[in-house]
This record gives C-alpha cells, structure tokens and sequence, in this order.
C-alpha cells in the first residue's frame, strides 16, 4: 500500500524518470525538449509538494487561522519555471535553426550529415 | 558607501550592462560599454580580494533582509580567489575580442555577442560570490543560458547542434542540483549556505540527506564535465567562436568545479563528504580516467580547437584528482590548477582565435610552416604549450608538483606515477601542433598569412607572461590558494 501523504512523490519520481528516459532515449530534438519539460516539471511538483502543511491553508494573513502553507518553497519555484520557459523557448529556438541549416531535427541524421562533412575536410 | 557595496556592485554592472547593449543596438557603443563593465569588475574583484584578505570574510545582506532569511553574499579566501580569475580572464578577453568577434560574427549580431558575454560573466561572477544554495542555481542558469547563445554564434552549422547538446546536459545538470537542494531545504528548512552547514551536520544520517548529496554531486560534476559527463565540453568548445572558447575554457568549468568545492566541503562538511560517503574514492578513479582518455584521445585531433577541448576534460581531471585526495594539500594543488589552468587555456585558446583569424581555420594541415609568419601568436602557443605539459618555470609545473606532493604525503605513489604518466600524453599533442607549425614547409595561406593585430597579440602576451610569472614567482597564488583550501578543509565558510 502506498501511503496517501506520499502519493505526490511517486509522481514526481515517475515524471522524473519519464522525462529523463524520453531525453535519452528519443532521437527527435524537439521530443527531447518535450522530455526535459516533462522532467523539470516533476521538480516543480517536488517543491510545491514540499511547501504543503497539513491543514494549513493559503499564506495571507487571516483572522481565525494559524497554520498556513509554507509560501517559499512557491516562490522559488516561480523562478524555476520562468528558468525553464527560458530554456525552453531558447532550445525550441535552437532546434529552427537547426532545422534551416541542415535540413532535420534527427539526431542521427544530423551525425551523419556531421560525419560527412568531417569526413570532406580529412580527404 | 561603495565600499560596503562592492559585493553587490561585482554582479550588477555587468548585469545591468548587458541589457544596456541591447537597447543601444550598435556595435561600437556595446564593445565599449562590455569593455567597460568588465575592467570594473576586475577592479572590484581586486579590491574585493585585498578586503578579505585583510579582514577575513565579507559578508553582504541584500536589501538589509539579514542572514539567513534574506539573501547574503559571502566572500571568503576561496571565492575571492576564484571572483579575481573569472573577473581578470573576462577584462582579459573582451580586451581581446573585438577583431576577432568582427571576423567571425556576421555584423547585426555583434552587439547581441556582447549582451550574452556580459550576462555569461554576470552570471558566472554570481554563482561564485552568493552565499545562497538557491541563488547559485539562478546564476548558474544565467550563466548557462547565455553561453548556449555564445556558442550557438559559431560559424560552422555544428556550432548549433553543440550548442543543443550542450543545452540537454546543461539543463539536466542544473535541474539535478536544484532537486538537491530542494531535498536538503526539506531536511533543513534553510537554503544559505552557513545555516546549511550548520545544520545538515545533525542530520547526516538521513537518507534524504545522503540523496540531496548525491544529485548535487552529479548535477555538478555533469557542469564541470568531469569524465565521464564531459560529452558536451569538446564540441561545444571546438565549433563556438574563438573568442567563446577562450572565456568559457578559462572560466565556466572552474565555476563549476569551484562549487562542487563548496558543496562537498562547505555544505555537507569534510567528514561527511568524505568518511561517510566516499567522496574521494568515488572522484579518483574518475580524475584519473579523465587524464588519460581526454589527454589520448586529444592526440588524434585534426582540429586544435577542438584538442585542446578534450585535453581541457584532462586537466578538470588533475583538478578533480586533488579535490579526491582531500587533504589540505590536495586541496591547495586543486585550487592552484584552477587559476592555472585559466591562464595556460587562456592563452592557447588565444592563440588559436589569432591563428582562426588569419587563416580562417584552425586544423592541422592549415598550420604548416605558420610559426615563420606568426611568430608572436605561436610564441604563446608554445609558452602555453610548455605550462599544460608542466615544463619547469611555468604555471603547469606548480601545480602539477603540489599534486604530485599530495599523493606522496598519503603515500599515494602510484598517483604520483600517473600524473607524471598523463602529463607524457600532453607531451605528445603539443609537440604535434610544434613540429607542424615549425618544422614543415608552409602552406600557402600560412605563407601568405601576417601576424595578428596588436589588440589580440597584448592580451595573449599578458596570459601567456602570467604563466612564466605565476611559475616563478608562487607567493600569491600558492599563498592564496593554501589559505583557501585550509578554510575549506575547517569546514568555515
């Protein structure tokens, strides 16, 4: 039996294991992208999980409560998120330039197309 | 009032100066303001350096939120150290690029060549001087990001699948560090780096703890590429522009293995690191491997940019090695080869971007006869050549003997033995590039081919002169890096 209190973290490590085996093992760049998404967001779910009390509610101050969530573990992930978008937007931006220079977004295609070239150059 | 400031003012101008360029839009305003902010900060960085050395740790509150609550800066005798390298490469380089950046960096991107730098170095320059395990991760992804667009300028279209590479590897690095600090933030409720310390050593005997060391420990060293983790260092450093390549060989990988430094022994604590997790027989068969395959297989290179990139993973190999040996020793030798390693790939990338710059490539069967035409640019090669060998009288030879006396005090001779064994390996690749650049008849670019502006020779002089200086004269940067490592191995932060 898995207990409930741990349910969100076996699914931030399903994600993590899902998102990293994708980056690993898919050969198309913007399946990587889609993998390495995948396996940031399990990290942001680690760190929202971790800011939860139990029978706490939103951090704003309140007349009557007096267990609130713990709000920096939030924060901090707000930043990683905008980190990731970044990454994101500048990966994707990658992937269309390469997509103009050689004309494929395989991995394999493109270390081939590398190989010849290298080869060209040796010759 | 500046004075007290100088922590935050160290990151914030080359910050601030960076989107500044974007908005201004020209080239030549850009390179002045980049010139500019790095100068600054190399002074700030010196002065910063003589302040801690005189008074001990500085430490800087952000927006008057005292310690631990609020973000602090911390500088002490280690990151003052590696501050003034990554400051004094980055005046250094930009100093440098002009001419070259021109040459290879099609006009309407110059001034975004010059962003990037700026933020690259802010970024770099933040990671070392925060006192704060989540604010490293920000820096570090600052930094990261903009150098994926440094590399991504690069001529060949290989520059961008690098660059992607690098990008896949950077990213799970940083993420991997960041999951580690989350699971130490659970444990402790705290994420500056003192308070850490303080607290992690009552809980060591945690799991979750043991995890967060371990993440933190791969994050890093996939940052720092240490064998086997290097895949994305050799072409990311071969195929981005010259200038690229000299600034994040001399300073990205020293970042980084400066922070692993931090990790092991400032925030997990020496006993911890080392006792109960094995850290250092976990790094030395890694340091050693790292010698030898990146020294061999950079000796079948054609292309030197690029050898000198797989010969960068050995060398993040004798720093590593002197990080596993873990004594004070070990320490010092570790945190020598990082200021001296800047110095020797600093001026051999240089060299490099002079001889790109003339002959618009840098493989082998270009260079033939070129130490006739150029005879400054492979005056440095060869200076630089000599340090990474570990010839006496160079930078090389100091550190690599206080390695070599660090194995021996643990009687470690066989370490001794292997690297004296590796550094034969780099015997080989230099003396490749020497005979051919010497001994052949030229080409007929290199006939034809004129020394280097002037702009790039200085620079290049000045670090390769700092190789002769700093292994003739050792009181500062051996005295330093002693005082470094002995903070490191008390566990003070």
């Amino acid at each position: 039996m898995i207990e409930p209190g741990l349910y969100n973290y076996w699914i931030v490590v399903f994600l993590m294991m899902a998102g990293l085996y994708v980056v690993v093992a898919r050969g198309n760049l913007i399946k990587k992208l889609v993998g390495l998404n995948v396996f940031q967001a399990s990290v942001f779910l680690l760190y929202i999980t971790m800011g939860k009390v139990e029978g706490g509610t939103a951090p704003i101050l309140a007349e009557g409560v007096t267990v609130y969530s713990n709000p920096l573990p939030h924060v901090l992930i707000l930043t990683a998120i905008v980190v990731g978008v970044a990454t994101t937007a500048l990966g994707l931006a990658l992937v269309v330039r390469i997509q103009e220079a050689y004309g494929s977004i395989e991995e394999d295609e493109l270390e081939e197309k590398d190989e010849r070239d290298e080869r060209k150059l040796r010759s | 009032m500046i004075t007290s400031n100088l922590p935050a003012l160290q990151v914030v101008v080359p910050l601030l100066a960076g989107p500044l360029c974007v908005l201004l839009r020209r080239e030549d305003v850009s390179y002045a303001i980049a010139l500019l902010a790095s100068w600054a900060s190399f002074a700030m960085s010196i002065l910063l350096l003589m302040a801690v050395l005189e008074n001990g740790p500085i430490s800087f509150a952000f927006g008057g939120w005292e310690p631990p609550w609020g973000i602090e800066y911390r500088i002490d005798s280690v990151n003052a150290y590696v501050l003034l390298i990554v400051a004094a490469i980055g005046a250094i380089v930009i100093t440098y690029a002009r001419p070259s950046v021109a040459y290879e960096i099609e006009p309407q991107r110059r001034y975004l060549f010059y962003t990037a730098y700026l933020l690259c170095l802010a970024g770099l320059l933040g990671v070392t001087i925060t006192g704060d395990a989540f604010n490293v991760f920000v820096f570090l992804e600052i930094s990261s990001l903009s150098s994926y667009v440094l590399i991504s300028l690069g001529r060949d279209r290989q520059a961008l699948t690098a660059a992607y590479r690098y990008l896949i590897f950077g990213t799970i690095g940083a993420t991997f560090y960041l999951i580690g600090v989350g699971l130490l933030y659970q444990t402790t409720g705290t994420l500056n780096m003192a308070d850490l310390a303080e607290r992690v050593s009552t809980v060591t005997d945690s799991r979750t703890v043991r995890v967060a060391f371990a993440f933190m420990a791969v994050g890093l060293a996939m940052k720092a590429a240490l064998f086997p983790l290097h895949i994305w260092l050799p072409n990311a450093y071969a195929y981005a522009p010259s200038v690229v390549s000299v600034f994040l060989a001399a300073t990205a990988t020293k970042v980084s293995v400066y922070l692993l430094l931090r990790v092991y022994f400032t925030i997990f604590g020496t006993p911890f690191a080392i006792q109960t997790m094995g850290l250092g027989d976990a790094l030395m068969p890694l340091a050693i491997l790292a010698m030898f395959v990146g020294s061999a297989v950079a000796i079948f290179q054609p292309d030197i940019k690029r050898m000198l990139a797989y010969s960068s993973v050995a060398q993040i190999g004798y720093m590593v090695l002197g990080i596993g040996i873990a004594t004070t020793v070990g320490l010092t030798a570790g945190i020598l080869h990082l200021f001296n390693h800047a110095l020797m790939k600093g001026a051999l990338f240089m060299a490099m971007g002079c001889v790109f710059y003339r002959l618009g490539s840098v493989r082998l069967e270009a260079m033939h006869g070129i130490g006739k035409t150029m005879p400054w640019t492979m005056g440095a090669f060869v200076v630089g050549g000599l340090s990474l060998i570990g010839v006496p009288a160079t930078a090389g030879f100091v550190s690599k003997w206080y390695l070599i006396l660090a194995a021996f005090e643990r009687d470690w001779w066989w370490a001794a033995v292997l690297v004296l064994l590796s550094s034969l390996l780099a015997i080989i690749y230099v003396w490749r590039v020497i005979e051919v650049a010497y001994f052949r008849p030229p080409s007929d670019s290199a006939a034809t081919a004129a020394e280097a502006p002037s702009v790039m020779v200085v620079p290049m002089w000045v670090l390769a002169g700092a190789n002769v200086y700093f292994g003739l004269d050792t009181r500062v940067s051996v005295g330093v890096a002693q005082q470094a490592a002995k903070s490191l191995m008390d566990g003070g932060v």
